[in-house]
């Protein structure tokens, strides 16, 4: 049991142990310009330097607070609408052309529409991630809702179940796994965004501070930032990917 | 074989009725008791009158109308247990979609009760082929499932989970989810669930079908355990002739096109029954041929009108006694 724990350890973290191998000794050997590519000492340095003066954590906290207001407002909106399209196929036959277009839509092209509509302070870095994260949820919600197994819903209605009763006992659990992998995909899709419009039109936030980094030649600093970005994606799926585990375990054992 | 034939056949293995069935002992289940000896008479639950159910097909821009059932008519008295049979689309299924109030007749009546039905409700029970449990919820949570939407207390509805669970033979597997049971023990939960509700009617659409020959035996001998114990009305629809005849007290044999009946046989075999005595009995397999052949006749005629009017001189019914 130990044993395996160990060796499963083992093959999980390899890859990213010899990753940062290889850039600690392309750097201090000179294989590459450490003004291009610093030591990982160098920049854990950094990293122990802004989280100490507070740097990190201002921009930081101002960037989560965005991500996660655009994230939630979409998630809430998009669960509802999704079921609701789900369940009117009629409805979703018309809707679903203008979805694709929307989603197809590159989501930074965007940005400027955002800007022009709501300026260039919070609100418009809340609603281009909104609008990021808007569409998995959206269309995984109503590929789940279509593909919840008729004999359940003939079941719950053959026993006299009222409208919002089958929503809320059916086809919401029925359809959560959908819903949970559309939130996943949607957290990721959140944090790019917010990073890449930070990085285009903001005075602070870990992507304007990645760039502002970059810009006076802060490298360690830039790269501790991007350190950071990668930290809170897999922070972000680690948890969901455990909450998902847990909530649909019924769903991953029935295949 | 003569009418006299058959008759004395009947006449020497015509079981002795009025046998009273075992009282249950479930302080949780209501028993009624039971006039077994006349069951004539019980009261009319269920009475369907001239009823017919069309569907109208969009076949592109051409509508059609199928008739699935037309003139119908049946009387189900309380406490019976009733099968149908018949051919593949006669209508079978689109009766209990209509029974349970999922659909909606073209004409003609349906009164449970002397109510006309007119939508879904807990004062009947459905019970499907395909289990449709809710593979999110443990079996104990599946079989609460009617209780919640009777709005039942929490407690209670333990309480009445598990004494059903108990009466199935799930006791145990109150915690698991449906994933982790087998078909036969699926269909258990699934008439745990449609008994626990404490409905009037059972509605069964081929229930075990989709098990094997010896779970089917096993969830037959349970299900008229079950009956016996609970005296519900149950309405049970199956493919399998030798299932109608053990199972009910009336077998009604249905024709397609349009679905009606065409005939409705009393099965005077004692209760309780026991799988294994009774098939191999010949009055059982007498029954069974009677229905057999009440099936056979109307495919005969269908035969007759197609093709290849021999083979019914091919497959003697006679020496298959």
């Amino acid at each position: 049991m130990h044993i395996t724990r160990l060796k499963q350890f083992y093959t999980r973290s390899i890859a990213i142990i010899l990753f940062f191998l290889l850039w600690d000794f392309s750097a201090r050997f000179g294989l590459v310009d450490q003004f291009i590519l610093p030591t990982v000492t160098q920049v854990i340095e950094a990293f122990g330097r802004v989280i100490g003066n507070g740097t990190l954590w201002g921009h930081f906290s101002l960037s989560m607070r965005r991500t996660g207001s655009g994230f939630l407002v979409a998630v809430v909106v998009a669960i509802p609408l999704g079921i609701v399209m789900g369940w009117f196929a009629k409805a979703e036959e018309y809707l679903d052309p203008l979805l694709q277009l929307f989603r197809n839509t590159s989501i930074l092209a965007m940005f400027p529409v955002f800007i022009l509509a709501f300026g260039l302070g919070e609100l418009s870095k809340s609603a281009i991630v909104f609008w990021g994260c808007l569409w998995a949820p959206l269309i995984n919600t109503i590929a789940g809702v279509k593909g919840v197994d008729p004999i359940l819903i003939k079941s719950a209605r053959s026993m006299g179940i009222s409208v919002l009763g089958l929503f809320a006992k059916v086809i919401l659990p029925a359809c959560l796994p959908e819903i949970l992998t559309g939130i996943r995909l949607a957290a990721g899709t959140g944090v790019i965004i917010l990073v890449a419009a930070e990085m285009l039109g903001a005075s602070r936030g870990l992507g304007y501070w990645i760039f502002y980094a970059q810009q006076r030649y802060a490298t360690a600093e830039m790269y501790a930032g991007i350190v950071t970005i990668s930290l809170i994606g897999v922070a972000i799926n680690f948890i969901l990917a455990k909450l998902e585990k847990h909530i649909v375990a019924w769903k991953r054992q029935m295949q | 074989m003569s009418a006299n034939q058959e008759a004395a056949l009947q006449k020497e293995y015509s079981p002795q009725l009025g046998q009273p069935p075992g009282q249950p002992n479930l302080n949780l289940l209501k028993t009624e008791t039971r006039t077994q000896e006349n069951p004539e008479e019980d009261p009319v639950l269920i009475k369907i009158e001239n009823m017919s159910r069309v569907y109208h097909i969009n076949r592109g821009r051409k509508k059609e109308r199928f008739t699935a059932i037309q003139d119908f008519n049946l009387e189900v008295r309380q406490g019976e247990f009733m099968t149908i049979v018949g051919p593949s689309g006669c209508g079978k299924s689109t009766l209990l979609d209509l029974l349970a109030g999922l659909s909606f007749p073209e004409t003609g009546h349906i009164l449970i009760g002397g109510q006309e039905v007119k939508g879904p409700a807990l004062d009947r029970g459905f019970v499907m082929q395909g289990y449709a449990l809710f593979p999110w919820r443990t079996i104990s949570k599946n079989v609460e499932f009617g209780l919640e939407i009777k709005k039942t207390g929490k407690a209670e509805r333990r309480r009445a989970a598990q004494a059903y669970l108990d009466l199935v033979g799930l006791t145990g597997f109150e915690n698991r989810l449906p994933y982790e049971l087998s078909g036969g023990m699926k269909q258990r939960v699934a008439i745990a669930r449609a008994f626990a509700f404490e409905p009037q009617v059972l509605l069964m659409d081929e229930p075990f079908a989709a098990v094997d020959a010896q779970t089917r035996e096993l969830l037959q001998e349970e299900l008229l355990r079950i009956w016996e114990k609970t005296h519900k009305t149950i309405i049970f629809i199956t493919h399998s002739i030798e299932e109608a005849v053990f199972l009910a007290q009336r077998v009604a044999v249905m024709t397609s096109n349009p679905g009606t009946i065409k005939e409705i046989i009393d099965i005077d075999l004692p209760i309780p029954r026991k799988s294994g005595d009774l098939k191999s009995s010949p009055h059982f397999n007498w029954i069974v041929h009677k229905v057999w052949k009440s099936l056979h006749n109307q495919e005969d005629e269908e035969l007759r009108e197609t093709e290849n009017p021999d083979i019914e001189n091919e497959i003697d019914p006679d020496t298959a006694l």
